[in-house]
């Protein structure tokens, strides 16, 4: 079972994060900023897990990647294999540089609905689904255009760019 | 009109990443906006704010668990795209507790009914994270159906909500178990994954259920070609294999032929991690296991080493030779710059029992091992050993261990501990005892820096000691000789010290007649014997080369003929005449002042006076005492025989005056003595046919120190010992600055040692501590005569 998926960047910011056991929202604003603490000293070279049975109960294990600004984290237990979790970070990363074309951070900030999607592809209820990229893309396709067909009923354009927050 | 305003999601990101507000405020508005928005009847509007808390709640963590009815709502929309955010929502923020959450009934059941597949799929996967009991017993049904629907698209998603629902409603299991297991022949691999990985779960949790199935499992491994599926698999099997262990001979076969064929690794890692833990019975698979596990220890790859380690760690219990056979990348792996690598590695040594580890494997390999096991205890003042009296035997084991070289680091613990811990003394002193007695360790070069901390430790906490006399013993055995003249000086003023504690609780029991206060009562023989011991001991020594050992020789004696008068008069301590009471009084107080460890810094805390000039360079010095400062040369007659010269007529000095001296034992050849001290400790001695008078025997004349290792393990069978584990740990004297850690290793050192690995490594550490404490207690059961 995969107990959680979170992305942050290189500052600790978190870009997602999904927790697939039910978590109240500071207890997890909490975890991921002790899985970044933990990340941000580990050098470069060295291997991708990491054990954190104190943060996530016993028999938890953590892989992580480091793509330019951005770590991916799976938090698993026992019933998944190590190597094949770390393949599976390689297939979200894939699967996202397909939907977006050379992704970057930015892609995923400015896309955090359709990261959702492609996630909620691969990895259902705590479990892997799919694996296979060409698939994933296949299902987010069709239901990005069934959100958008849904969205083009109305009329009056809903959102204003440009909006600045101050006032 | 509002509507036309209202910022999207997209909106709401922009805003942030360019606000100048801070990011709090900005916050709280983006809150006051959704908050009205959420309110409106428009299921756009509502969807949108949803959507915008759903993000905030993820990112930021703000809390939105107030607006679960309006979720509720946006869910009912006909619209796709408000259907997602609303179960996006759901999913996110409903728990048991949820009041709402029964609502959401009716609309899932809709939704799983939909012909839209990722309708369909939305409410699975809201129902997989969030199914209570209510909801699972309700759509049950719907689940089933969708367990043989035609699009395989469902089917696999069905199969994943179907874990959720068992364990929320078991019952769910006579409706969907047969659609489920039918699935396990589907050629459809995205499904066969997925049911597989359910059964690894049911497996996990109850490995007798899912026994009936286990021929179709075979079927599978044998024929499956997709990793992930394989992978699933074998973890069936190694929980299965551990309630019916027949299943291992069977599955051994085709594990193997994977090992063997496949080039993935994380296939092999499987097969391995199944093969060291369920099937260790099997010797062609343990073996092949361990080749692999040889395999990933040498890639360059530090995921690869780290998962051999760990998978090697699995293996060690029961198969040591797997250990031995990759020692070499073990050790490796101990100074390697990744952490996790060096942690496996240690917590790999610490779980096994090194003894017997060393006892068939080479020096250079037992002296890491002790080398890390040492720097790693020590670290900040030993703040991972909890139980002192265990660690304190451990040093004492590892002493015994043949070939062991680290006798400097020993020796500091051994004095560190003494001066830290005041609740470790007792043991010290006796594991201190059980070093000292032994003739073998004398003839160790290796091991005499901790003769010297063991005999310095005796003395310094000669209070704690169960029997003085035999310490004392211990120190003026004759095999002393061997030592080198200061380790021999501590020897004596140790003697010293435990003379005076023992004058000192003898006259003090003749004091108050109702018994003394110490621990030891001495009677008027047993002091007299004692005081004899160590004057015929320490005899021979006021003539030595050294002049250490000829000065502190002289002290005893001296004290001790002082005492002698006043023994024999049996006066106590109320008599002021008897000065030796009083001497012995003096000494007993100077001895008594605690030593403890010193600040690195306390030099710079000393004041330096007025009028004192301190100068770093001392060259002016040359000038003036340059004459008296001459360096030794070479060319005239060897200082060394000047020396020679003028102490062997202090030699002849002190004959002189010995044979005028009023002890009346004349003094014995030291071959008698040591034909006495083998007498007295019989068991320590090789059985001799000729008495061989010759006292400078051979080191191996003498058995090996293993084997009185029995000697210093804590009885296991002691009950008073399981009531020490519960006592809180005893106090450990730190200083606030100045407190140096000691550098033993030459080894580079990574430079980050973050506080995370100290205590990811301290746990590793604390749990194979347990471990190995209850490794010990069957090894002391098992070598106990």
């Amino acid at each position: 079972m995969i107990k959680a998926v979170m992305m942050m960047n290189t500052q600790g910011k978190p870009r997602l994060a999904k927790f697939y056991d039910f978590l109240p929202v500071e207890k997890q604003q909490e975890l991921i900023r002790s899985v970044f603490s933990v990340l941000s000293s580990r050098p470069e070279n060295v291997s991708n897990f990491l054990e954190i049975d104190s943060l996530f109960g016993p028999d938890s294990r953590l892989v992580y990647k480091h793509y330019a600004t951005l770590y991916f984290v799976l938090v698993f237990d026992g019933s998944e294999n190590e190597l094949a979790m770390l393949d599976l970070i390689q297939v979200l990363v894939e699967t996202l540089d397909k939907c977006f074309s050379n992704v970057c951070e930015l892609d995923i900030v400015f896309n955090y609905s359709k990261m959702h999607t492609v996630l909620d592809e691969i990895v259902f209820g705590g479990q892997v689904l799919e694996t296979r990229s060409d698939e994933i893309m296949k299902a987010v396709e069709e239901i990005s255009k069934l959100e958008a067909a849904s969205n083009s009923i109305s009329l009056v354009p809903k959102s204003v760019s440009g909006w600045r927050g101050g006032r | 009109m509002d509507n036309m305003f209202q910022r999207s999601l997209e909106d709401l990101i922009k805003g942030f990443r360019l606000q100048l507000l801070g990011e709090s405020s900005f916050i709280s508005r983006a809150l006051e906006e959704i908050r009205r928005e959420i309110k409106a009847t428009d299921l756009s509007t509502k969807s949108t704010a949803l959507h915008k808390l759903s993000y905030l709640a993820a990112i930021h963590g703000v809390d939105m668990s107030w607006a679960a009815f309006h979720a509720v709502e946006v869910v009912s929309s006909s619209r796709f795209h408000h259907k997602r955010i609303g179960y996006q929502a759901i999913t996110q923020s409903f728990h048991d507790q949820t009041s709402v959450l029964l609502l959401i009934t009716n609309q899932l059941r809709k939704d799983l009914n939909s012909v839209n597949e990722y309708e369909v799929s939305l409410g699975l996967e809201c129902l997989s994270r969030i199914g209570t009991h209510d909801l699972a017993r309700d759509l049950s049904p719907e689940v089933f159906t969708l367990l043989g629907s035609s699009k395989s698209f469902v089917r696999k998603k069905a199969t994943g909500v179907v874990l959720r629902v068992f364990d929320k409603y078991p019952d769910a299991v006579k409706v969907c178990f047969k659609r489920l297991v039918e699935n396990l022949e589907t050629s459809d691999p995205q499904i066969l994954s997925a049911v597989v990985g359910v059964f690894c779960e049911l497996a996990s949790k109850d490995p007798s259920s899912c026994l009936p199935l286990a021929p179709e499992f075979f079927k599978i491994l044998i024929e499956s070609r997709n990793n992930w599926v394989l992978i699933k698999v074998l973890k069936i099997f190694a929980k299965l294999a551990s309630v019916e262990p027949r299943l291992g001979k069977k599955v051994a076969e085709p594990i193997c032929e994977h090992m063997k064929r496949t080039v993935a690794k994380s296939l092999v890692f499987e097969c391995v991690r199944t093969v060291v833990s369920s099937l260790s019975d099997h010797e062609a698979a343990v073996k092949l296991a361990v080749a692999k596990i040889g395999e990933f220890l040498v890639e360059d790859d530090p995921n690869l080493k780290y998962l051999g380690l760990h998978a090697l760690s699995i293996a060690a219990p029961k198969h040591l030779w797997a250990v031995l056979e990759n020692k070499e990348a073990v050790v490796k792996a101990l100074s390697d710059e990744d952490p996790n690598v060096k942690l496996e590695a240690l917590h790999l040594l610490m779980a096994m029992d090194s003894y017997e580890l060393c006892a068939k494997s080479d020096p250079l390999f037992c002296n890491e091992i002790i080398i890390s096991v040492l720097s790693v205890c020590s670290r900040n003042a030993y703040e991972i050993i909890v139980d002192f009296n265990w660690y304190v035997s451990l040093l004492g084991e590892m002493t015994r261990i043949p070939n062991c070289q680290r006798g400097e680091e020993i020796e500091h613990q051994l004095i560190d501990i003494g001066m830290r811990v005041g609740d470790a003394r007792p043991q010290l002193v006796r594991v201190s005892w059980a070093l000292l007695i032994d003739p073998a360790m004398l003839g160790n070069l290796f091991l005499h820096p901790i003769l010297s901390a063991a005999s310095w430790v005796s003395g310094e906490y000669v209070e704690f000691a169960k029997n003085p006399y035999e310490l004392v013993e211990a120190l003026v055995q004759p095999r002393t000789d061997l030592l080198p003249p200061y380790i021999r000086a501590i020897y004596i003023h140790s003697v010293f010290k435990v003379l005076v504690f023992c004058l000192g609780s003898y006259f003090s029991a003749q004091e108050s007649s109702s018994g003394s206060s110490s621990t030891v009562a001495f009677t008027y023989e047993s002091i007299l014997n004692l005081v004899n011991v160590i004057e015929i001991g320490v005899w021979p020594l006021s003539g030595a080369y050294d002049v250490e050992v000829q000065e502190r020789a002289k002290n005893v004696l001296g004290f001790i003929g002082m005492a002698k008068q006043d023994i024999a008069k049996k006066v106590n301590l109320q008599d002021n005449e008897a000065e030796a009471c009083r001497v012995t009084a003096f000494m007993e107080d100077v001895f008594s002042e605690e030593l403890g460890p010193i600040s690195a810094n306390a030099q710079e805390k000393v004041f330096v006076p007025d009028g004192l000039e301190l100068e770093e360079n001392l060259g002016d010095l040359e000038e003036i005492c340059g004459k008296f400062l001459k360096p030794v040369e070479s060319d005239s007659v060897p200082c060394a025989d000047k020396i020679s010269f003028s102490v062997s007529n202090l030699r002849i000095r002190d004959q002189q005056e010995a044979s005028s001296s009023s002890t009346s034992l004349p003094p014995k050849a030291s071959s008698s003595l040591l034909a006495e001290h083998r007498k007295r400790h019989g068991m320590y001695y090789l059985t001799s046919e000729k008495n061989d008078p010759d006292s400078n025997g051979t080191p191996n004349d003498y058995p090996p120190a293993n084997d009185l290792a029995s000697e210093i393990l804590l009885d296991p069978l002691d009950p008073k010992r399981k009531a020490k584990h519960r006592k809180s740990r005893p106090v450990v004297v730190k200083l606030d600055e100045g407190d140096e850690s000691r550098i033993i290793t030459s080894q580079a050192k990574t430079k980050q040692e973050s506080v995370t690995d100290d205590e990811s490594l301290s746990r590793a550490i604390q749990s194979a501590l347990l471990v190995n404490k209850k490794g010990k207690e069957r090894e002391a059961k098992g070598i106990q005569i």
